[in-house]
C-alpha cells in the first residue's frame, strides 16, 4: 500500500514538472474558459449572452388557450430573472433580430396551435379538424448564441412535452369511456373541451416544470454564472488529456527502463499497477482541484455546494482514469496513447458538451455522450453551479463511479492477456 | 568458499529460437564473475531471468538460498540490478531518483537518507545531487544507474554492460567503482563484450556464444586451453583483401589458426617470431602490403577466437 501510495506521489511530481503538459493540463483550460467567457460578455459585464436576461423573441400567431399559455411561461415570475422577453407579431422581423444578432432565440407559435391540439365547439363534428397534424413550433435560434438559444428550446421543448402528455392522455381517456358506454359520442365533445381546458390550465399550473433551478433548496435566489458551465466543461475536457498521458507514463516507463527495474525490485506487479492508477487520480484530481481554485479566486465563480463539487471532482477523475487505463491497455505504444488520447480529449470535449450545449446536438449524439465521463460531470457541475447540492448528484455520481469501475476491471484483464513485460 | 548463486540448466526460448541453451555455472561469495560474449550471445537474456524479470523456459538458479523460480521476491531482496540502458527518472534529481528506488527496496526514513547520502558519496554526485538528471552527461546518469543498483546493499551485484557508449574517463570511473564495490565484499556478476573489461575484473569468466556457455574458469585456466600460443595481429591495406592470405597462412608450419577479422588478420602460433618471416614473405608473395604487426599474449581474445572461430567484434 505504501509502495503504491510513494509510486503515485512519485508520478504527481513528475506531471507537474512537464512543462508540456503542465500548459495542456492547466494553462489550455484555463485560457480557453478565459477567451469563452470574454466571447460571451462575461467579464465585460454584457449579460445578454450569458444564463440570464436571455433575450426571447416571442411571436404569438395562435392567441388562443395553447399559444397563450407557452407566451406566459415566458414572462412568468419564475423564469424573470432568466429571460428577457419582448413581443412581435411579424415572423419575418423577429428572424431578421435573430440574423442581426439582437437576440437569443425567437418563437414563433402559428395560428391554429391551439385548436390543433385541444378541440373546440363544433370539432368534433369536423372530422378534418380532430385529424389534422399539430401545427408545429418554429423556435428560431441564433448559432453565435448557443447557450440562451438551447434553453429558450429547452422551455419551448418541456412545453410541448407537457402539452403532448395531456392530450394524449385526454384522446384515450375519451376513447375508453366512449366504448365502455359511459358516454355517447354527443357527450365525448363536452369531455374533450373540459379535459382541454384542464390541459391549458396544468399547462400553465406547471409550465415551469422545467427547472433550471433559480433558486436554492432554502427559497434563495441564485444567478447561474455562464462561467459555471464554461470553466467545468474546458477542465473535464483536458481531464481526458491528463488521464491519457498518465496512461501513456505506463508504457514509458516500459520503454524507458524503470518498469522493468521496478519489476525486479522487491515490489508486486499489482503494486506497481496500483501506483500508476494512483498517479492518474492524483494527478487528475489536483488538475481540477488547482482550476476550480483558480477560476474562484480570479473570476469569482460560485462553483456551489464544496462538498458536492469535491466529491464530484473525485467521481469525474475516477471516471476518467478508467478511460484512460483503457486506452493505455489497448494501446502499444506511448505514441499511440498519446494519439488516441488527443482524439478522445476533443471527442469527449465536444459531446461531453465543453463547446455546444448538448441541448443543440442530434438526439443521438446525446445519448451517444453518455459514454464521456465530461457529460455527466458537466450535468453535475451545472446542478451544483444553480444551488444543487451533493444530494442532487445521485445521477452523474453513480454513472462516473461505474463507468470508472467497469473500465478499471476490463484494463486489468487486458492488462494480464497483453504482459507489460516480455517475460 | 560458499556459492551465492547456482544456476542449474538454465534455457530460454522465444518461440523455436533458444536464446539460452541450458547454461550452468556458479558464482562464489566474494567474487568478481563475468560473462563475456559478443553481442546477441544471450547474456542480458540470461540476467533477465537471474533478475527475476524473465521466466525461465526450463531448469532454475537458486541465489541467496532463494529459487528465481519459485520464490522470486526473496531473491529480489538479495539482488541489485544494474541494467545496460540507463533506467531513471530524468525529470528528477539525482537525490529524488535515489530516494525513491530506496524506497522501494524497502529503505525508509533517516537510514535511507544517510544511504542516500552514502551513495552520493561513493558515486561522486553529492555536489550535482539537486540538479535533474536530464542535465548530467553520460557518464554521470551511468554513476547514477550504478548507485541506484547499490542503494540496498546487495549481496549480489548484476552489472549488465555498464560501460557501452560512454567514454573512457567514465569508464574508467566506471571499472574502480566496481573493483571498490568487490574489495567491500559484494559479489557481482558482469557482463560485457569488451575483454580487457573481464581480464581487468574478473576472478572468472564464463564464456558465451549463440547462448550457450562454451568456457568457464579463471584468466589462466581459459587461455592454457589455446596453450601457450601467441596472436600475430597484420595490419593491411583496406584496398587488399586479406581472405586471399589464410589459405597460405594456414599452410605454414605451427600456423594453428588464420582467420580474417575486419581488414586484419589474426594467426595463433606458438611462436610468433617463428612464424614472422613466412607470414612476410606469404604476403609479399600475393602482392599485399602488411601496414603493421602486433604481437599479444594468450588472452580471451585467443580463447574465444580458438573456441568459435570468430573474433569477439565479430
Amino acid at each position: 500500500m505504501l509502495k503504491t501510495f510513494l509510486i503515485g506521489i512519485k508520478d504527481l511530481r513528475l506531471a507537474f514538472r512537464d512543462r508540456a503538459a503542465l500548459i495542456l493540463m492547466l494553462a489550455a483550460p484555463f485560457v480557453l474558459t478565459l477567451g469563452l467567457g470574454l466571447v460571451t460578455g462575461r467579464f465585460s459585464g454584457n449579460n445578454n449572452s450569458g444564463l440570464s436576461d436571455i433575450p426571447v423573441i416571442i411571436v404569438n400567431l395562435d392567441n388562443e388557450q395553447l399559444g397563450n399559455a407557452l407566451a406566459d411561461v415566458f414572462t412568468s415570475e419564475e423564469l424573470a430573472d432568466l429571460m428577457e422577453p419582448s413581443a412581435s407579431s411579424d415572423p419575418e422581423a423577429a428572424r431578421k433580430l435573430i440574423d442581426e444578432d439582437e437576440a437569443a432565440a425567437v418563437v414563433i407559435i402559428p395560428e391554429g396551435f391551439t385548436r390543433s391540439i385541444v378541440p373546440q365547439q363544433g370539432d368534433f363534428n369536423n372530422p378534418d379538424a380532430v385529424t389534422a397534424e399539430p401545427v408545429r413550433i418554429e423556435v428560431y435560434t441564433n448559432p453565435s448564441r448557443p447557450t440562451g438559444a438551447g434553453i429558450v428550446k429547452a422551455v419551448v421543448d418541456e412545453f410541448l412535452s407537457r402539452v403532448n402528455e395531456g392530450s394524449l392522455s385526454g384522446g384515450v381517456s375519451i376513447v375508453q369511456l366512449m366504448l365502455s358506454g359511459r358516454i355517447t359520442p354527443d357527450q365525448a365533445e363536452a369531455a374533450g373541451i373540459a379535459m382541454g381546458e384542464r390541459l391549458q390550465t396544468g399547462t400553465t399550473d406547471s409550465a415551469l416544470a422545467i427547472k433550471i433551478n433559480s433558486s436554492t433548496a432554502d427559497g434563495e435566489e441564485v444567478d447561474f454564472d455562464i462561467l459555471a458551465y464554461l470553466a467545468p466543461g474546458m477542465a473535464l475536457m483536458f481531464l481526458m488529456y491528463t488521464v491519457s498521458y498518465g496512461g501513456r507514463s505506463i508504457l514509458a516507463e516500459k520503454t524507458q527502463g524503470t518498469l522493468p527495474r521496478l519489476l525486479v525490485s522487491p515490489t508486486s506487479a499489482s503494486q506497481i499497477l496500483g501506483g500508476k492508477v494512483f498517479g492518474i487520480f492524483l494527478t487528475g484530481a489536483a488538475q481540477m482541484l488547482i482550476l476550480i481554485g483558480a477560476s474562484s479566486l480570479l473570476f469569482q465563480l460560485k462553483w456551489g455546494d464544496p462538498i458536492g463539487v469535491i466529491v464530484l471532482v473525485f467521481a469525474a477523475v475516477f471516471g476518467a482514469t478508467g478511460w484512460g487505463m483503457f486506452i493505455t491497455a489497448l494501446a502499444r505504444t506511448p505514441a499511440q496513447v498519446a494519439n488516441v488520447g488527443m482524439s478522445i480529449t476533443l471527442i469527449f470535449g465536444i459531446m461531453g458538451g465543453s463547446f455546444i450545449s448538448l441541448d443543440q446536438m442530434p438526439p443521438a449524439i446525446q445519448t451517444f455522450s453518455k459514454i464521456a465521463p465530461n457529460s455527466w460531470a458537466l450535468d453535475g457541475f451545472t446542478t451544483l453551479g444553480l444551488g444543487g447540492t451533493l444530494a442532487d448528484l445521485s445521477s452523474p455520481l453513480v454513472a462516473l463511479l461505474s463507468m470508472g469501475t467497469i473500465l478499471f476491471l476490463v484494463s486489468v484483464v487486458l492488462f494480464g492477456k497483453k504482459n507489460l513485460v516480455q517475460k | 568458499m560458499t556459492s551465492i548463486l547456482e544456476v542449474q540448466n538454465l534455457v530460454k526460448n522465444y518461440g523455436d529460437f533458444q536464446a539460452v541453451k541450458g547454461v550452468s555455472f556458479n558464482i562464489e561469495e566474494g567474487e568478481i564473475f563475468s560473462l563475456l560474449g559478443p553481442n546477441g550471445a544471450g547474456k542480458t537474456t540470461t540476467i533477465s531471468m537471474l533478475s527475476t524479470l524473465y521466466t525461465p523456459t526450463s531448469g532454475d538458479a537458486v541465489i541467496g538460498g532463494h529459487s528465481v523460480t519459485k520464490d522470486p521476491m526473496a531473491v529480489r531482496g538479495v539482488i541489485g540490478v544494474v541494467p545496460q540502458d540507463l533506467a531513471l527518472y530524468e525529470d528528477l534529481t539525482a537525490r529524488e531518483n535515489l530516494v525513491f528506488w530506496g524506497q522501494m527496496y524497502n529503505l525508509s526514513g533517516k537510514a535511507l537518507h544517510a544511504r542516500v547520502d552514502e551513495v552520493l558519496e561513493q558515486i561522486g554526485l553529492t555536489d550535482k545531487a539537486k540538479d535533474r538528471v536530464k542535465t548530467y552527461s553520460g557518464g554521470m546518469k551511468r554513476r547514477v544507474n550504478i548507485g541506484v543498483g547499490l542503494l540496498h546493499k546487495p549481496r549480489l551485484l548484476f552489472m549488465d554492460e555498464p560501460t557501452v557508449g560512454i567514454d573512457p574517463q567514465s569508464r574508467r570511473a566506471i571499472l574502480d567503482t566496481v573493483k571498490d564495490l568487490n574489495k567491500q565484499g559484494m559479489t557481482l556478476l558482469y557482463t560485457t563484450h569488451y575483454m580487457e573489461e573481464a581480464e581487468e575484473l574478473s576472478n572468472r569468466v564464463g564464456i558465451i556464444d549463440h547462448g550457450e556457455l562454451i568456457a568457464i574458469g579463471s584468466q589462466k585456466e581459459l587461455t592454457q586451453q589455446v596453450g601457450q600460443s601467441e596472436t600475430l595481429i597484420l595490419h593491411i591495406n583496406e584496398n587488399d583483401d586479406p581472405q586471399a592470405l589464410i589459405p597460405s597462412f594456414r599452410g605454414i608450419t605451427d600456423v594453428l589458426e588464420a582467420n580474417v577479422i575486419g581488414t586484419e588478420i589474426s594467426i595463433i602460433t606458438p611462436s610468433a617470431k617463428d612464424v614472422l618471416a613466412s607470414v612476410v614473405s606469404k604476403a609479399n608473395e600475393r602482392g599485399i602490403k602488411i601496414r603493421s604487426i602486433d604481437i599479444r599474449e594468450p588472452n580471451l581474445e585467443a580463447v574465444f577466437l580458438h573456441l568459435t572461430g570468430r573474433a569477439l567484434r565479430d
